[in-house]
């Protein structure tokens, strides 16, 4: 069955705060095979520009993905998240992460709709400090492949 | 060791990148993003559900694929806008060599402001696993 279209446009609650480590930085850096001394070393992030070390660009997954579970395990929109991949992702920085931060996370349903009998569902995070300064916006289609109607897949 | 936006041009190729994933990658990243799907792990599973094998994350190929313009410029908080469609996944099999993604990338516009859009492709087994994937990025002058 298609996904409720009255969902485009609902926002959810900001998440608890998360409070960005340098070692979680370091292991994900690492994860990715990035070797960048900006991430791990608190001198050469500064010589660059910044307060301490920056996180990768693809870092704020962590906060986003953790914030949409509220809109994927959401009864009522009943998404089957055994179907779901990743259509696509994009990231805007408003500045980098950056060890210390403490950022809650607002998710929006910006689309649904139904196409070729997938479902499709883009949210938008966005991730502010507890502040309340932007820092970034994360935006992910998730499809459900076959769920909006009958289709093997 | 930075780019500068004066030594860039429409139409430069970035310096290309490869990046090795194996099964031990994809549990390391697994651990560190949270996203524990077991289509990422467990080849029973993935079969399963109708994949050839085991894949990337999708996001972990997205990564690899960034570090092609963080390595570029020197600084990856530089990169001001970074996305990407996800149209095929890098398949890892439990072989002892895993799977290459093979990074390049192109300079689409100078923009006004600064800033520089890169169009960036990334393949894995000859075959495109991104698509529309594009980054800004802020250059000093």
């Amino acid at each position: 069955m298609p996904l409720d279209q009255s969902f485009i446009g609902r926002e959810y609650p900001p998440t608890e705060p998360y409070e960005v480590g340098r070692e979680k930085i370091r292991e994900f850096a690492t994860a990715i095979k990035d070797d960048s001394p900006l991430y791990r070393d608190t001198d050469a992030a500064k010589a660059a520009g910044y307060p301490d070390v920056i996180a990768p660009p693809t870092f704020a997954v962590i906060l986003s993905m953790a914030a949409h579970d509220v809109i994927v395990e959401d009864p009522q929109l009943g998404l089957d998240y055994g179907r779901v991949v990743h259509g696509q992702q994009e990231f805007t920085h408003h500045r980098p992460i950056r060890a210390g931060d403490r950022l809650v996370t607002v998710v929006h349903v910006d689309d649904v709709k139904a196409r070729a009998g997938n479902d499709f569902l883009t949210v938008r995070a966005e991730i502010v400090t507890v502040a309340g300064e932007p820092v970034c916006t994360a935006k992910s289609m998730l499809v459900a492949r076959g769920t909006a109607d009958e289709e093997a897949s | 060791m930075s780019v500068r936006m004066s030594e860039v041009a429409v139409g430069d190729l970035l310096p290309e990148l490869s990046v090795p994933l194996t099964r031990a990658d994809l549990v390391r990243y697994a651990g560190a993003s949270g996203d524990f799907n077991p289509i990422h792990w467990n080849e029973r599973f993935a079969t399963e559900v109708g994949l050839p094998d085991v894949i990337a994350h999708g996001m972990l190929t997205m990564a690899v694929a960034g570090r092609l313009i963080s390595r570029w410029t020197g600084d990856p908080g530089a990169i001001l806008h970074y996305g990407v469609r996800f149209t095929r996944p890098v398949v890892v099999p439990d072989d002892g060599t895993g799977a290459l993604v093979e990074v390049t990338g192109k300079i689409a516009t100078k923009n006004d402001d600064g800033t520089v859009k890169v169009n960036i492709t990334a393949r894995s087994a000859d075959q495109g696993v991104l698509g529309g994937a594009t980054a800004i990025v802020r250059l000093p002058e």
